[in-house]
């Protein structure tokens, strides 16, 4: 238990998560020690506890993890859409929460959410050119009703909805699924914002519109420097878009894994981590039939409302150790090669290696 | 062919809707053996779904059966599922053939406890002695990895998703029926939730002799599980074969460019190839072969004639024009 102090010494610095240390610039979003606790007729959910995160410019991140994990919750108050429990957003260096009427506008135009369901997210009332038209002539990007055109035909253009004539007169309804997800990006797009955070934004479609999609968010990505927060269930989806990112895995709440996404793939060092990646059923009968399982000690995920003691995952937790794992809350350590985990027996193993 | 479960010959199901007849399930010839998974992988609106509920003639009373032949083999007798009356049917549903539905989460009753939904199913069956139905459900519950003690007292409610999709799975198979019908038995389940339920499903087949339908729009399930995977397309079978077949060595360019849109996790990055365009609309299908506004082989034949479900390798049948130019 009393692992090196070194090794957790990054939990306490926000900027520990920096994929560079020797970068010294302000990450675009930071999440300091962030809480969220929703009040549900007197009983306390904690969603969110305790994350901290550094996203640079242009990064790419995944947040990964089972329903209840609080990845959409993380997702929603990096839009500024949920006021954290404790903690502190920054946006470019500065407080989300403190800022005046005029900077926090800006933050709420930089920072765009794409929400999981096409189906729910576009006001069926309106076309596709009134839903689009509406934030350019609401902010002052479009002058008028001719110049909103060109930028929304632009745009249709920029999410392969072409011809972009086809679709502006259009009604949600008369759109495929796949169709609606690209007219939701478009929107998006609409107040060039420097941040997207996509929650499940491809896992309402089928499988074969899944990988269109996908291109197109990495030819965004790729072509307009945007940083991605990619917040999915799907580990698989998580990998192709943010290879050349990071991705974070939660668990109950908190952060329990963070690292470049190839070393988290291929190398994860959570047992939560490698349980679900061990558990994923592969398009590829050899490769499925023949995986290595990780089996859990069992199979009930634990209410929010009743989170276990110690580290939250020890009920399931194969390596759970006891006297040690139900005690103390793991702090997210730096375990180098640019990885954080939140376990104790990674933890003293690492330890030990380097003893 | 004594080892026969199912055999379902040139169905068609259509429903009327307000643009015009939805012409659901066209064609579909397939066969089931027993003891044998069969996994009906499609997208959203490829009529799977109508396909397996026309298995057990649960199809809205909108929908029409407008042709085909559906007969189940049990110990040496055969039945036309299409010809049976209401009792007779009512038999055969649950006792020869089970179906779990999508979102089975909300099938159960929800104001019975699990106890009470095992006694109901048996006693409309005729089985009255309460007894004996406890002692298989205590059984079911158990090899589907379930405190049976526990699990017979709860309400619904007080179950996750996972463990009410053991339970129906538990209940489907109460009255021992020959074969299991599955529609997208682990969707909108958490990953390890998906993993148990996989262990369960393979647990079961080698405890006990019953045959496995399942549909699902996800392919890695297929691979996981199925004997024989049949493509769904447009509301017809476009490849049929085993499970090696159609993973490594697809004929079928529409199950070629499915197996090659799906992300692995194993492994480095491969680039993923999308499908171009969308699926097809059922009231208006393409004429021709129904892929071809989306096939990179598609030549004037493909838009004119219908290709039809052909003998490609030994165990395999492609419904493709040009299935000698795919993996050749």
């Amino acid at each position: 238990m009393m692992a090196d102090p070194s090794l957790c010494a990054s939990d306490a610095s926000p900027n520990g998560d920096q994929p560079n240390a020797a970068e010294p610039s302000t990450p675009i979003i930071e999440l300091d020690h962030v809480s969220r606790v929703f009040e549900q007729r007197r009983r306390r959910v904690k969603a969110v506890d305790d994350v901290s995160l550094a996203i640079q410019e242009g990064e790419v991140v995944c947040l990964v993890g089972e329903s209840g994990c609080g990845k959409t919750t993380t997702g929603k108050m990096i839009a500024g859409l949920i006021h954290p429990s404790a903690g502190e957003i920054r946006y470019a260096g500065r407080d989300i929460w403190t800022m005046g009427k005029a900077e926090f506008q800006r933050y709420r135009l930089a920072v765009q959410l794409i929400h999981q369901d096409p189906y729910a997210s576009l006001n069926p009332a309106h076309t596709v050119y009134g839903i689009m038209s509406a934030p350019l002539l609401q902010h002052g990007i479009a002058a008028n009703h001719r110049q909103a055109r060109e930028r929304v035909r632009d745009l249709l253009s920029t999410v392969d909805l072409t011809p972009p004539d086809d679709f502006l007169d259009k009604y949600p309804h008369q759109l495929s699924g796949g169709q609606r997800q690209r007219v939701s990006v478009a929107r998006a797009l609409t107040v060039s914002p420097k941040v997207i955070v996509a929650d499940e934004a491809v896992s309402m479609v089928d499988v074969s519109i899944r990988v269109s999609l996908l291109n197109m968010l990495t030819r965004l990505k790729r072509d307009l420097g945007v940083t991605f927060v990619f917040i999915t269930h799907d580990l698989a989806v998580a990998k192709h878009f943010a290879w050349e990112g990071r991705i974070a895995v939660m668990y109950l709440g908190r952060i329990i894994e963070v690292g470049r996404t190839p070393q988290v793939i291929n190398h994860p060092q959570h047992p939560y981590t490698r349980a679900l990646l061990s558990a994923i059923p592969e398009a590829d009968p050899r490769i499925t039939r023949t995986k290595e399982r990780l089996q859990l000690r069992s199979l009930d995920i634990p209410s929010l409302l009743n989170i276990p003691s110690g580290c939250s995952f020890h009920p399931r937790c194969p390596w759970f150790e006891e006297g040690l794992c139900e005690v103390s809350v793991p702090p997210l350590a730096d375990i180098g090669a640019d990885m954080r985990v939140a376990c104790h027996v990674v933890a003293r193993e690492r330890a030990k290696e380097a003893a | 062919m004594s080892d026969l479960a199912l055999l379902v010959e040139d169905l068609w199901v259509e429903y009327p809707a307000r643009r015009g007849v939805v012409k659901a399930v066209r064609g579909v010839t397939f066969e089931v053996h027993r003891g044998e998974t069969l996994a009906l992988i499609g997208e959203s609106g490829s009529g799977k779904t109508t396909l397996g509920l026309a298995l057990v003639r649960l199809l809205p009373k909108a929908a029409r059966i407008k042709r085909g032949r559906i007969m189940y083999y049990r110990n040496g007798t055969s039945q036309d599922i299409l010809a049976l009356n209401a009792e007779e049917l009512r038999r055969f549903r649950w006792q020869e053939c089970a179906m779990v539905f999508q979102g089975a989460q909300n099938a159960l009753n929800p104001v019975l406890r699990i106890e009470a939904q095992f006694l109901d199913t048996a006693r409309a069956h005729g089985l009255s002695d309460a007894n004996a139905v406890r002692e298989r459900a205590v059984e079911l519950l158990k090899m589907v990895q379930l405190d049976p003690q526990r699990v017979l007292h709860s309400f619904p409610h007080e179950l996750s998703g996972g463990m009410r999709q053991r339970v129906l799975i538990a209940l489907g198979l109460l009255l021992q029926p020959q074969v299991i019908i599955l529609d997208e038995p682990t969707t909108a389940l958490d990953i390890l939730t998906q993993r148990s339920i996989i262990e369960v499903l393979r647990r079961l087949r080698a405890q006990l002799d019953f045959s496995l339908i399942f549909i699902s729009h996800d392919l890695s399930l297929a691979a996981e599980l199925a004997d024989r995977v049949a493509t769904v397309y447009a509301g017809a079978i476009v490849e049929i074969g085993s499970v090696y077949d159609i993973f490594e060595r697809p004929r079928h360019p529409y199950t070629l460019a499915l197996t090659r849109s799906v992300p692995t996790v194993t492994g480095d990055m491969h680039p993923l190839a999308s499908i171009p365009g969308s699926p097809p609309d059922l009231i208006a299908p393409p004429l021709g072969c129904a892929f071809h506004p989306r096939c990179p082989l598609a030549t004037d034949q493909c838009k004119r004639e219908e290709p039809p479900l052909e003998r490609v390798g030994e165990e395999q049948m492609a419904a493709c024009w040009h299935w000698r130019e795919v993996n050749p």
